[in-house]
């Protein structure tokens, strides 16, 4: 019950950041120099007749009191409707529709890997003398190293120099590798560095060396009584994994040319389509709040403390 | 047989030597206490035994062997059998010593799966009688539960029901009992004794001599990482022959020990009279503080209800309890700090004004924690000079006052330029009473200033407390779980329990004749040296 | 983390500052310089890191570049401290109604991953690095105003600020004398490590085309043309990567130098 409680308020939050981003859209749209019909009619150069001007705004309600338009825009958005792109002239949502399961994969992808790297690098390493100087030093370049840098390193080596893997999206499988380890690596850097801070401050508690004087083997206390422990600085770093997996999926897919709502996102800036834009951030933001709500549950499970706190 | 022989036992961690040649034996039955203060090398004695002395610790031994097997030569592998299976190890604060994240019974659990061949069914069935017999209630439901839905009691308990789980020859107890209020450490230490009953040995670990004396056979003093004097319980604790054990045994504050000093300081021979900010302002006998019906709820919760005293200059007024007994809030109110919801604290005969500056110096505190009552940026004179500064003490001045009240606390003018950090537990404390006595408040509240001090050093600051007293005539507030330090220090005692002043009367009349059921309970329940 | 380590990277940005104030004490060649009979030569004596599709010397444009690429990284995180640490503060210290609708914006903010939130201000208010250094530092604002905000409640519920209230200080010296200056530093040495991330995400949007435009030198847009030339180039791709990447780690090591002697552990 006390769950259900906790889960409920977490919905209402999350219903209300995504009813705070698309307000802020809203701003954007609203407070962008420029008058938006014209920017729908084709930008700049287009030239418009003032009745054609004038026929846009009377069909996208741009007459119409703020207070109307912000009632529109939220009932639009809350019926997956984020206007139509200026550039494409295909709703938002299909463009983006198209575009998603290739960034999905990738970012699946990465996610994973990331994860896994971090965690096992942090297990075996964690408070022992001989391996955290260089694992540390290891994390410290990963997670320093630029994605779209890393990224043309990996490019140089493993495809133009030993042609092991191909240079761009599209080609299956093999196509995934390098686009998902550029963007994992730098996740894993930082991730791995907070996991094995938090495994080492945990090795150092009492109830540790009461499990080692119980006669575990340093294996399942790491296992089974730290791990579970230093999971929780991750849980509070949702914001910058997933906000490093969607930001770093821009990059990715434009260096490694690959299809995706990254690259659907910069030339939209570069076009200046204020409607895909706003519709790919819209979503981020989604995601977001929808990951976090998978955390928050996850968070239950791994510290059963919370559900009387809730 | 000895179950456990240690001859020359040497660590080193780094090049810091802690245990220099440290030399005892367990035989079977039989139980050993190591007593000392903080920093003597017992608690990492007692860990080589289970070599968990920690990384980057070096130890060496001329013997360390546990019923005949050579554990300088053991492996890990080998460890893992010896702890927990025939060595119980029960750590102290069993709030922390327990998986947080795990429920109770899976710890107790863990030992049967590493050490008995018990099937699953079973090993629930045993954990069960486990808690049962080390005297837990409603084993099935405890089992099932988190450590912070316990007790500290019933956690203490469950800990050591862990360490019995597979039947160990030897328990090994890293002090049992620190951390829990004094009825619930009188029954650990039965608890405790009903182990040794069984035939099993027993090493306690303890700064406390009165806990030892209960249960102890035989007593050896540690300090600086080596033994100073050993032998039966019973000798040691009634004609100690070295002279740190005596200094230790004067310096527990008891009822006995009231109106003598604890510690070797004399007295301050002070010629010239104090002047300024030290010097007495109030006569004896009035009442400079006084709470009327204060009452006080956290959401929804009473943590007081309708206390009432009066505090009258040169005077000390004790409030004990156990933890969650609104002895804290209290002295929060007294001080000024949170609002009463019903009732008034007067100073001087007047309400708590906002705002009313005079008023507000008149109150001071001490706390428990000093290190954190410090600004971690600030050095000595800067701390004490904001104090003067509020004082009204003129900048030019301030630098001279500060000696001064350095003087009155017993520390020289070097601890000026030092930072908190940088002092060690009782100097911090001489430091925070010296703040508290810079704008020559009527009271200072003492809010647990000596629990976290080691018995040497409490006595110190103890002393300290009733010279600076005789000389200022400041009264004191002083909270406090420990029995001995109130009956030591106090003139008057408040008893609280759930928020309830239960009983109040001169510190000789309450202890000596309780007349509630709980301060008999309480009374009762204090460690005594057997001497005493 | 060794000493000798920390010594290295604070020497590194001792380097990085000199070489963005006065670049000519480290190259004598022209960024700018196009020579069209010497593009993309291999490393030589005349051109110790190359050069570009345009002949340009590449150690020119990377050292001319520090001042673009250093004034990202610090630049936005002022923008994301002033103004976050102002809402931060205003959170903490003020009442329950200011701190609620601070802390509901940022969990909206929060929502936006930081370089899609600098994706919508360039959409609006164009590219450049001026724009770009806004763009970063406006996506920091949430961040930096829950860390302000966590620290000075944190400090206000510390021993010792009740204890200079109990010893009488009125309530605006305590915030300034106790509050104020133990939030602070915290905060500015945890922005010390923030400026190799803004300085990252500011070289990502010059990376995309978004920052520091053409012909202007400048690491993430030099970066930016390389990619073109991978195959051919490999100096070309590896030395402004590599400037960027030895920043950030030079950055983060003095930052958690700091931050482990600030907390009292040893470095």
């Amino acid at each position: 019950m006390k769950t259900l409680t906790f889960i409920g308020w977490r919905l209402l939050a999350g219903v209300g950041v995504l009813w705070g981003a698309a307000t802020l859209t809203f701003l954007v749209v609203h407070f962008t120099p420029g008058d938006p019909a014209e920017a729908v009619v084709g930008g700049e150069g287009a030239a418009p007749t003032p009745e054609v001007l004038a026929q846009v705004r009377a069909e996208y309600g741009l007459d119409r009191p703020w207070y109307e338009q912000y009632a529109a825009h939220l009932w639009r958005i809350a019926h997956g409707d984020f206007g139509t792109s200026y550039r494409l002239h295909t709703p938002v949502t299909r463009a983006i529709g198209e575009q998603a399961a290739a960034t999905v994969e990738l970012a699946v992808a990465a996610a994973v890997t990331g994860l896994i790297l971090a965690i096992a690098v942090a297990l075996a390493t964690a408070g022992r003398r001989r391996w955290r100087g260089p694992a540390s030093a290891v994390e410290l370049v990963a997670a320093s190293t630029p994605t779209f840098w890393l990224g043309i390193v990996l490019l140089t080596v493993f495809s133009f120099g030993l042609r092991l893997l191909p240079s761009t999206g599209g080609q299956g499988v093999a196509s995934l590798v390098l686009p998902a380890l550029c963007l994992a690596l730098p996740i894993a850097g930082v991730l791995g560095h907070v996991l094995r801070e938090a495994l080492e401050e945990v090795l150092d508690e009492p109830f540790i060396v009461s499990a080692r004087a119980r006669g575990l083997g340093d294996t399942a206390v790491r296992l089974r009584h730290a791990l579970r422990h230093a999971l929780t600085p991750l849980v509070t770093m949702t914001g910058f994994w997933v906000g490093a997996l969607l930001g770093g999926a821009v990059v990715t897919e434009t260096l490694f040319t690959r299809q995706g709502v990254g690259r659907l996102l910069v030339s939209a800036v570069n076009a200046k389509d204020l409607p895909v834009v706003l519709g790919v951030v819209l979503l981020s933001a989604l995601v977001y709040v929808l990951v976090n709500l998978l955390v928050d549950l996850l968070y239950l499970v791994i510290d059963p403390r919370l559900k009387e706190a809730a | 047989m000895s179950l456990v022989k240690v001859d020359d036992l040497r660590v080193a961690f780094g090049a810091t030597p802690v245990v220099h040649g440290v030399s005892f034996e367990i035989g079977s039955g039989e139980c050993l206490a190591l007593v000392g203060e903080s920093g003597s090398g017992k608690s990492v004695t007692a860990r080589t035994l289970v070599g968990l002395t920690g990384g980057g610790a070096r130890v060496t031994a001329e013997e360390l062997s546990f019923d005949g097997q050579d554990l300088t030569r053991l492996r890990e592998r080998g460890w893992r059998r010896l702890r927990g299976g025939r060595i119980g190890f029960v750590l102290q604060d069993a709030l922390v010593s327990l998986d947080p994240l795990r429920k109770v019974g899976k710890e107790i659990e863990e030992v049967l799966a590493t050490h008995t061949d018990l099937p699953g069914a079973a090993r629930k069935a045993r954990v069960r009688e486990l808690l049962a017999s080390v005297g837990v209630p409603e084993p099935e439901l405890r089992a099932g539960q988190l450590p912070h839905e316990l007790s500290g009691g019933l956690r203490q308990r469950a800990l050591i029901a862990a360490a019995l789980a597979a039947d160990p020859e030897l328990i090994i107890a890293d002090e049992p009992t620190t951390a829990l209020d004094v009825t619930i450490q009188a029954q650990v230490l039965e608890l405790l004794a009903g182990i040794k009953a069984e035939g099993r040995s027993l090493l306690v670990i303890s700064h406390d001599l009165a806990v030892v004396a209960r249960l102890a056979d035989r007593v050896a003093v540690m300090k600086d990482g080596v033994i100073v004097e050993r032998g039966p319980a019973g000798e040691v604790l009634t004609r100690p022959e070295h002279e740190y054990t005596r200094s230790l045994l004067r310096a527990i504050p008891a009822e006995h020990t009231k109106g003598t000093r604890l510690s070797d300081t004399a007295p301050p021979a002070r010629t010239a009279p104090l002047t300024g900010a030290a010097a007495p302002r109030r006569a004896a006998g009035e009442v400079v503080l006084r709470a009327r019906g204060v009452g006080k709820s956290f959401g929804g919760r009473a943590a007081v209800r309708d206390v009432s005293f009066e505090l009258r200059a040169a005077e000390t007024l004790g409030i004990v309890g156990e933890s969650g007994s609104g002895k804290t809030t209290t002295a929060r109110i007294a001080l000024g700090l949170i609002p009463p919801d019903t009732g008034a604290v007067e100073i001087h005969g007047r309400p708590w004004t906002r705002g009313d500056r005079a008023q507000r110096r008149d109150v001071q505190v001490v706390y428990q924690d000093t290190l954190a009552s410090f600004d971690p940026r600030h050095t000595v004179a800067r701390i004490l000079a904001e104090a003067l500064a509020v004082a009204g003490v003129p900048r030019a001045r301030r630098r001279e006052r500060a000696v001064e009240l350095l003087d009155l606390v017993g520390l020289g003018a070097g601890q000026l330029e030092r930072r908190p950090l940088k002092l060690s537990g009782g100097q911090r404390q001489r430091v925070a009473i010296a703040r508290a006595l810079a704008p020559s408040p009527s009271v200072i509240v003492c809010d647990e200033p000596v629990s976290a001090l080691d018995v040497s050093v409490q006595a110190q600051v103890l002393d300290l407390l009733e010279d600076v007293q005789r000389e200022t005539g400041v009264a004191y507030l002083f909270i406090s779980h420990d029995l001995g330090v109130v009956h030591h220090l106090c003139d008057r005692v408040l008893v609280m329990k759930d928020g309830s002043v239960v009983e109040e009367g001169p510190v000789g009349t309450v202890f000596s004749e309780p007349a509630h059921p709980y301060t008999k309970e309480l009374v009762a329940a204090i460690p005594r040296l057997a001497a005493a | 983390m060794n000493r000798i380590g920390v010594w290295l990277a604070a020497a590194v940005l001792a380097v990085l500052v000199l070489a963005a104030l006065a670049p000519g004490l480290f190259t004598g060649q022209d960024p700018l310089a196009v020579d069209s009979g010497a593009t993309l030569r291999p490393p030589s004596a005349a051109h110790l890191l190359g050069t570009d599709e345009n002949g340009r010397d590449v150690l020119a444009r990377i050292v001319h570049g520090t001042r673009a690429s250093l004034l990202l990284g610090f630049g936005a995180i002022a923008v994301a401290l002033v103004f976050g640490g102002l809402l931060g503060l205003a959170a903490g210290l003020g009442n329950r109604l200011v701190e609620n609708v601070i802390m509901r914006l940022s969990d909206v903010g929060m929502a936006f991953p930081e370089l899609l939130l600098a994706l919508v201000v360039i959409t609006v208010a164009g590219g450049g690095t001026a724009n770009a250094i806004l763009a970063i530092g406006v996506a920091n604002i949430p961040s930096y105003a829950r860390l302000v905000r966590a620290q000075t409640l944190a400090i206000r519920r510390a021993s010792y600020v009740e204890a200079a209230y109990a010893l009488g200080l009125p309530g605006p010296r305590v915030i300034l004398r106790h509050v104020l200056p133990n939030a602070v530093k915290p905060v500015l040495i945890l922005a010390t490590i923030g400026v190799g991330t803004a300085l990252v995400a500011g070289s990502a949007l010059s990376f995309l085309g978004l920052g520091t435009p053409p012909p202007e030198p400048e690491w993430g847009s030099m970066l930016s043309t390389a990619r073109n030339f991978i195959s051919r180039a490999w100096w070309y791709g590896l030395f402004p990567g590599l400037a960027i990447t030895l920043t950030v780690i030079s950055v983060t090591v003095v930052g958690r130098a700091l931050r482990l002697r600030s907390e009292g552990r040893t470095g």
